[in-house]
């Protein structure tokens, strides 16, 4: 019975270590300094900022008065 | 090494070689190092030697400067560097805001104005607790910048000048450090609570005792990390308010936490049952958490009031008369002349010498009209340059901006503010007496009745009366109410908006861009020749929109862009307009004088008239004017509902704000003030009783927003409004507000609810304790259902 936790444990021990050293990484590389900035890049749809602007300059010179 | 004095300066012990001393009052005292002899010989030589005897509290120890480190602060006295943070407020006096490191209470602060305002030529120190700022004025003849910030770091502080990117990157040293430290104590919380779980059940079902004592011993191993590392906050705050003489809540958090932990760790040896390590990593996670949100709302807004100061451009065109060159801002010197570009930041405050044109002081006056400049007018540092290039003569830089002081203002009315914080520490000093005098005296009544149980029993107490529902009942209402209005677009930034605006009892308006959108908004188009509306709007927004000019959106808005002309050569005519030839024939459009027409037609207050012409007649007139918000007549009647009495205070000309005021149904309304006449007039609101709320948007709102009891800036409005302001409607919906005064209400009630049952708990809780009813996992289990409930019915707020 013991064994078996005892391996089980030390397995939780390890993932652990690694979650911690993932955390720790994210902190140091400023994962974590912006917390509001990139929630709300998601909603912006600047995908091809291009597209609108060369449609309007398109459509400007085809229909002159 | 108990029995010798202990270092006269620090009171820290001194080492066994110890050989420093310092003649105070015609005695050798005792020193522990050579920074504390430092230190001590700075104040003496300084005629401060009174301080030992007036002292209460012990300093920090003292750290030696060396000579690099005064040669480096010399660079500091070099006019060229001054110029970026020094401000002349006289002939020869000077101000500056240093950035102090090392303040770490309120006696720091009180040491460090007192020994330099005993320095010949210092006129005044003012030290900033929250913002770790000192504003300080000196006479230049009598002492110079570098002299200071050597004295400072004498005492065993650091000062910088203050410059926005040295205080950011401290700031983000003590922000990554709070976030390991959370991150420990929710790793270690998780999993402990877990084997806690196991550790329940193995009590209750059975479990072998070596199966117990192994998660025993896990629990420890992960509970270590955290009573290390991650409470090491809360043990310098307590040992800080131990060393201050004041009782904090910190001060029982700690107790609870080490004797649970040491209670904890006995009998992890002694192979018992009793373990608290869920308890104590539950508890330092929770602290942690509200501890790292608060900070960082505050740190919030002094991000943005710095970040307001970055705004100013770093290059800039140096007109001589061998050409033109690049000059960074700093080298910049009043009578200096520049170039600037359309498109382009006036770096300094500046009168124009040639060119002219409509400049964008947005920024500054929350006023969204272009303000149009010829030569001899005065721009402001921080303006935009929007349609023509001028040249302009610098008269003021850096510090001596008009964009700087407002920050200044801002920066004053933060220090103002009543602490609410302060009042809850007191009172909470008061719960922490009677909680450590009871504790004492039931270890006391205990050891004498039966020593076998005393430790249990005062575990027991300690743990059972752990504040833990108490410091809650406040934060739980705070964050429930917070999230939910967060939810519908109201962001609460600081931790007593809540609290005051349930007291709120008078509300004031900024026009521009709160109660109104701010922008121009097209109202009416009047065609004086054969055109139509239509045609007239279509050679209007082509014009404007080929020539990129700032007035093109309210027409944008009206013409689908499919329709839009071709301009050929189309350019901005400095301050009065645009031209450009569509198809074949030249118009224009801007003032009247700009075709060579003259218009002698009244416009509405607030509206502004921009003249559509060809090259021989006036085509047509557009009206263009702020609009009030949909909804702003919507939040005036239901805050007139609520019984709110309501004002309205405007920079802009008093016609137009009692036009608006008379719309929306408020009959205080006061135009044609400046930030400071805005702050003075809500002062006399608040002299007369009234708890104002502010709604503002502008940096000139600024002073005022901070001033105010609780207020409220505008998602759209500048930076430096939402950093000075309470709460932040990101939504833009102004019905809102009412929302949430009445949901501060309903929080309030909450709150009081928490507290009345947290009371009553402890009432019960703590006598059956002392009596030894209470074994300590029950207690444990009391103190977190009685928090789960604080919470539960925080939950109910909706």
């Amino acid at each position: 019975m013991n064994s078996i936790l005892i391996f089980l444990l030390g397995l939780t021990f390890l993932f652990l270590i690694l979650i911690g050293a993932g955390i720790f990484w994210a902190i140091k590389n400023g994962q974590f300094e912006d917390m509001e900035g990139p929630a709300q890049r998601i909603l912006m749809d600047d995908d091809d900022p291009l597209l609108p602007d060369r449609d309007r300059a398109a459509d400007t010179l085809n229909k002159a008065p | 090494m108990t029995e010798a004095a202990p270092c006269f300066h620090c009171g820290l012990p001194l080492p066994p070689d110890a050989a420093f001393t310092v003649r105070i009052a015609q005695q050798l005292q005792p020193m522990c190092c050579r920074g504390c002899q430092a230190v001590a010989q700075a104040i003496v030589d300084n005629g401060l030697a009174a301080y030992y005897k007036n002292r209460t509290v012990l300093p920090a120890r003292g750290q030696e400067v060396l000579p690099a480190e005064l040669d480096q602060l010399r660079l500091y006295d070099h006019p060229k560097i001054q110029q970026s943070f020094v401000l002349d407020t006289g002939e020869h006096t000077k101000q500056a805001v240093l950035i102090l490191e090392g303040i770490t209470c309120a006696a720091c602060v009180w040491l460090n104005e007192r020994h330099l305002l005993q320095l010949p030529g210092v006129r005044l120190v003012n030290v900033n607790y929250a913002s770790h700022r000192a504003r300080i004025s000196w006479d230049e003849r009598e002492i110079a910048l570098s002299k200071i910030l050597a004295e400072i770091q004498r005492l065993g502080y650091h000062a910088h000048p203050y410059n926005a990117q040295s205080a950011a990157a401290s700031r983000e040293r003590r922000r990554k450090k709070d976030l390991r430290r959370l991150a420990i104590a929710g790793i270690a919380a998780a999993q402990v609570m877990m084997l806690a779980v196991a550790l329940y059940a193995g009590n209750w079902y059975g479990m072998e005792a070596s199966t117990a004592q192994l998660l025993r011993w896990l629990s420890l191993a992960l509970t270590l990390p955290v009573m290390l590392f991650a409470a090491q906050p809360f043990y310098s705050a307590a040992w800080l308010a131990l060393k201050t003489r004041r009782l904090t809540m910190d001060v029982p958090v700690v107790i609870a936490l080490v004797a649970a932990f040491v209670g904890s760790v006995a009998n992890t040896v002694l192979s018992q049952s009793h373990v608290y390590y869920d308890a104590i990593n539950m508890f330092v996670l929770f602290l942690l958490g509200t501890r790292l949100l608060e900070q960082g709302a505050r740190e919030r807004s002094m991000e943005a009031a710095e970040n307001l100061l970055k705004l100013a451009p770093a290059m800039a065109t140096r007109v001589t008369e061998s050409g033109q060159q690049l000059v960074p801002v700093l080298e910049l010197i009043a009578g200096d002349r520049l170039l600037v570009k359309p498109g382009e930041t006036f770096p300094a405050d500046a009168d124009v010498e040639s060119g002219a044109g409509g400049v964008d002081e947005a920024l500054l006056t929350g006023e969204s009209r272009l303000v149009v400049k010829q030569p001899g007018d005065q721009v402001i540092a921080g303006s935009i340059n929007s349609d023509s290039p001028m040249t302009v003569r610098v008269t003021g830089i850096g510090e001596n901006t008009v964009l700087a002081g407002i920050v200044r203002l801002l920066d004053q009315a933060l220090a103002e503010k009543p602490r609410l914080a302060q009042l809850v520490d007191r009172i909470a000093a008061q719960f922490t007496w009677v909680l450590l005098a009871l504790t004492l005296l039931t270890g006391v009544a205990w050891w004498w009745v039966d020593p076998s149980r005393a430790f249990d029993i005062v575990l027991s107490v300690l743990v059972v009366t752990c504040p833990c529902a108490l410091s809650l009942a406040a934060p739980a209402a705070l964050a429930a109410a917070g999230s939910h209005l967060l939810a519908r677009g109201v962001l609460v930034t600081r931790g007593h908006a809540l609290e005051t605006l349930a007291r709120v009892d008078h509300v004031v308006f900024d026009k521009t861009g709160t109660l109104t959108y701010g922008k121009p908004v097209l109202q009416a188009t009047y065609p004086l020749a054969e055109w139509d509306a239509q045609q007239c709007l279509r050679v209007a927004a082509s014009l404007e929109q080929a020539s990129e000019h700032p007035l093109a959106a309210p027409f944008l808005a009206q013409i689908a862009a499919e329709t839009l002309m071709p301009v050929i050569d189309p350019h901005n005519e400095a301050g009065r307009g645009v031209s450009g030839i569509i198809a074949g024939q030249r118009y224009f459009i801007g003032r009247a004088e700009l075709a060579g027409h003259t218009a002698a037609d009244q416009v509405a207050a607030g509206a502004s008239q921009v003249w559509l012409a060809d090259e021989t007649r006036l085509l047509a007139k557009f009206i263009l004017a702020d609009a009030l918000r949909s909804d702003a007549k919507l939040l005036v009647d239901a805050l007139k509902a609520q019984g709110l009495r309501l004002s309205i205070f405007s920079g802009d000309d008093s016609a137009t704000v009692r036009h608006i005021g008379a719309e929306l149904g408020i009959a205080d309304c006061r135009g044609e003030l400046k930030p400071a006449g805005k702050l003075a007039a809500l002062r006399e609101l608040q002299a007369a009783g009234a708890v104002v709320m502010m709604l503002g948007d502008g940096v000139n709102d600024a002073p005022v927003l901070a001033a105010a009891q609780v207020s409220l800036a505008m998602g759209a409005g500048t930076q430096v409004a939402r950093a000075s302001s309470d709460i932040v409607l990101l939504s833009e919906r102004l019905i809102e507000v009412a929302h949430a005064l009445e949901l501060s209400r309903r929080g309030m009630s909450v709150m009081r609810q928490n507290f009345a049952w947290a009371i009553a708990y402890n009432l019960i809780a703590v006598p059956l304790a002392a009596l030894g009813w209470v074994s300590p996992w029950l207690a444990a289990l009391g103190m977190s259902a009685s928090s789960l409930i604080v919470v539960a019915n925080a939950l109910r707020l909706k």
